[in-house]
């Protein structure tokens, strides 16, 4: 972890809202910039999304002296999920925690990094072993904080406002929250319909009464579905979409708050 | 009642169905509660169990946020949603002090709550026993499975989206139901296509197909598609008795058809 300067989880008390699909963008996003070096790890031992998402599927992982060597999408992307050491799509990962904890401590210390910039951290929906593991082997190494994701619709609010409670209990910095499936565009009429609505305010209100930046909202795309399940980015495949300049936006703001923090050199996005 | 012999709580629980997902935020609960509901309005008592510890979504949906929990000889009452006293519920929700807690829980403790909720909670006589899951493959479900086996369950009902990122993870899910001899007594897919309300034109906004491949691949049963709708959401997120105010929503007559499949499932079973 010497090696990484800036360490961002990605959180959500609920599942479903699109963690592993804004990480995967955070992302690739990031290592548009060649000389940007990103790391993805996916911590969801269970339901590990991330290497389908990443185009990576079937990928092995292979171990040298100086540990495991991530799998790399780009030469400045590489990408570490217990996905890897799954040999069939049906094998499930029946563990109690104990043993999940074990996988996570030999990711954030086995896994052979290199000199990295941003190391992104995906993380399964709730409030459990994963979570206080990550957060227990990370801090000592400094991490930069954590973005939430949530959708608009106070069923998921409820679990978010859970997960920001756990970042203040551990004390682990929030850099802001993701509203994701904000808004859908019907592609033939192209009139907006809230499908998740936001019955309670959504993420905007939460935000202001917990005084905790708001990122962007991003609209449902079908276009990010479908880009997910073909493992491709869908800032490439849609660069015109609504959506895809939100991704942008919050990438940048993210970016922008790991750049008040300490170390030296600054890598800035291009585009 | 009856004398509470070892078994004794769930003596009177006709059939037991757990509702699981190997992904987040498919709608595990929103289907639990519809297949309650429409079990309910087929004349059926029922009870729901939700064992999702981190985010325990059921209690805002049946309107029954806030209320207390009280204990009898036989262990926890659960509480009546209505007024007939057919729907009953036990949450974690209820065990909780405020709203926004969260429970940062390792596996143990977890699972000694949940043999404490299967056990523990006297349900009377019941036709039906629905338990809502958390996403995953974990300590959770396993606890849940270990402590309703002997209650010989009906099976498990397994809820997907319809694209591949989903079907990636339920299949691991359909796995842990073999290796752990749940019978499955089929796939749902939610949030099944979206009809605009102003052109009616239907978007995969989720993409398309996954229940099918699934239910196939996995050689189970596939139940039927509930599409998105935002009305359904907007209803249970406000708690109002869904199956009976919008019989016109588009997802009415999947879920109805997949209670009806379920209760053909169930054999007559003599008390």
């Amino acid at each position: 972890m010497k090696t990484v300067k800036h360490k961002i989880l990605v959180l959500s008390g609920k599942g479903g809202v699109g963690k592993s699909t804004f990480s995967a963008h955070l992302a690739h996003g990031l290592a548009e910039d060649e000389n940007t070096q990103v790391a993805l790890l996916d911590i969801d031992i269970c339901g590990p999304s991330i290497p389908k998402i990443m185009g990576l599927e079937g990928e092995q992982v292979h171990q040298s002296g100086s540990g495991w060597s991530p799998v790399f999408v780009e030469d400045n992307l590489g990408v570490m999920s217990v996905g890897f050491l799954l040999s069939s799509p049906d094998d499930a990962v029946i563990w109690r925690g104990p043993k999940k904890n074990g996988m996570i401590k030999q990711f954030l210390r086995d896994v052979d990094w290199g000199e990295v910039d941003y190391l992104i951290v995906d993380t399964p929906p709730g409030t459990s072993d994963e979570h206080l593991s990550a957060v227990q082997y990370l801090s000592a190494a400094h991490i930069d904080g954590a973005v939430i994701i949530t959708t608009p619709q106070e069923v998921s609010l409820q679990d978010v406002r859970k997960e920001i409670n756990f970042c203040h209990k551990v004390k682990l910095p929030i850099i802001g929250v993701v509203e994701n499936m904000s808004v859908f565009i019907c592609p033939k009429c192209k009139k907006e319909t809230q499908i998740f609505p936001p019955t309670t305010g959504g993420a905007e209100v939460m935000c202001q009464d917990l005084k905790i930046p708001l990122l962007g909202k991003v609209p449902l795309d079908p276009h990010i579905g479908k880009s997910c399940d073909k493992g491709q980015s869908f800032l490439m495949d849609a660069p015109d979409s609504p959506a895809t300049f939100a991704y942008r936006s919050i990438i940048q703001r993210i970016q922008e708050f790991c750049g008040h923090h300490p170390p030296k050199e600054e890598h800035f996005l291009s585009s | 009642m009856e004398a509470a012999v070892e078994p004794g709580n769930l003596a009177g629980v006709r059939h037991i169905i757990l509702v699981l997902s190997g992904k987040g935020g498919v709608g595990k609960s929103t289907i639990s509660t519809e297949l309650a509901l429409a079990l309910r309005h087929a004349g059926k008592k029922v009870g729901i169990l939700d064992v999702d510890l981190c985010g325990p979504s059921i209690p805002r949906m049946l309107r029954a946020q806030g209320r207390a929990v009280h204990q009898c000889d036989s262990g926890w009452v659960p509480v009546f949603v209505d007024q007939e006293q057919s729907i009953s519920l036990m949450s974690v929700g209820f065990l909780l002090e405020s709203p926004d807690e969260a429970v940062v829980w390792r596996g143990p403790k977890k699972n000694a709550l949940i043999k404490q909720f299967v056990a523990d909670v006297a349900w009377g006589q019941l036709d039906y026993l629905v338990v809502d899951t958390p996403p995953g493959t974990s300590d959770e479900h396993m606890a849940a499975v270990e402590a309703l086996r002997p209650y010989s369950p009906l099976g498990a009902l397994v809820v997907t989206t319809p694209q591949a990122v989903s079907v990636g993870d339920v299949r691991r899910e359909l796995t842990f139901c073999r290796k752990t001899g749940l019978q499955v007594v089929g796939v749902v897919e939610n949030m099944s296509g979206f009809v605009c309300p102003h052109c009616a034109e239907c978007t995969n906004v989720f993409s398309r197909g996954g229940g099918e491949v699934l239910a196939s691949l996995a050689g189970v049963p596939f139940l039927g598609s509930v599409p998105l709708d935002p009305e359904l959401t907007r209803s249970l997120e406000e708690g109002q008795d869904f199956i009976r105010d919008f019989p016109k929503s588009p997802a009415f007559p999947a879920l109805f058809s997949i209670a009806q499949k379920v209760m053909s499932e169930a054999p007559a079973r003599l008390s």
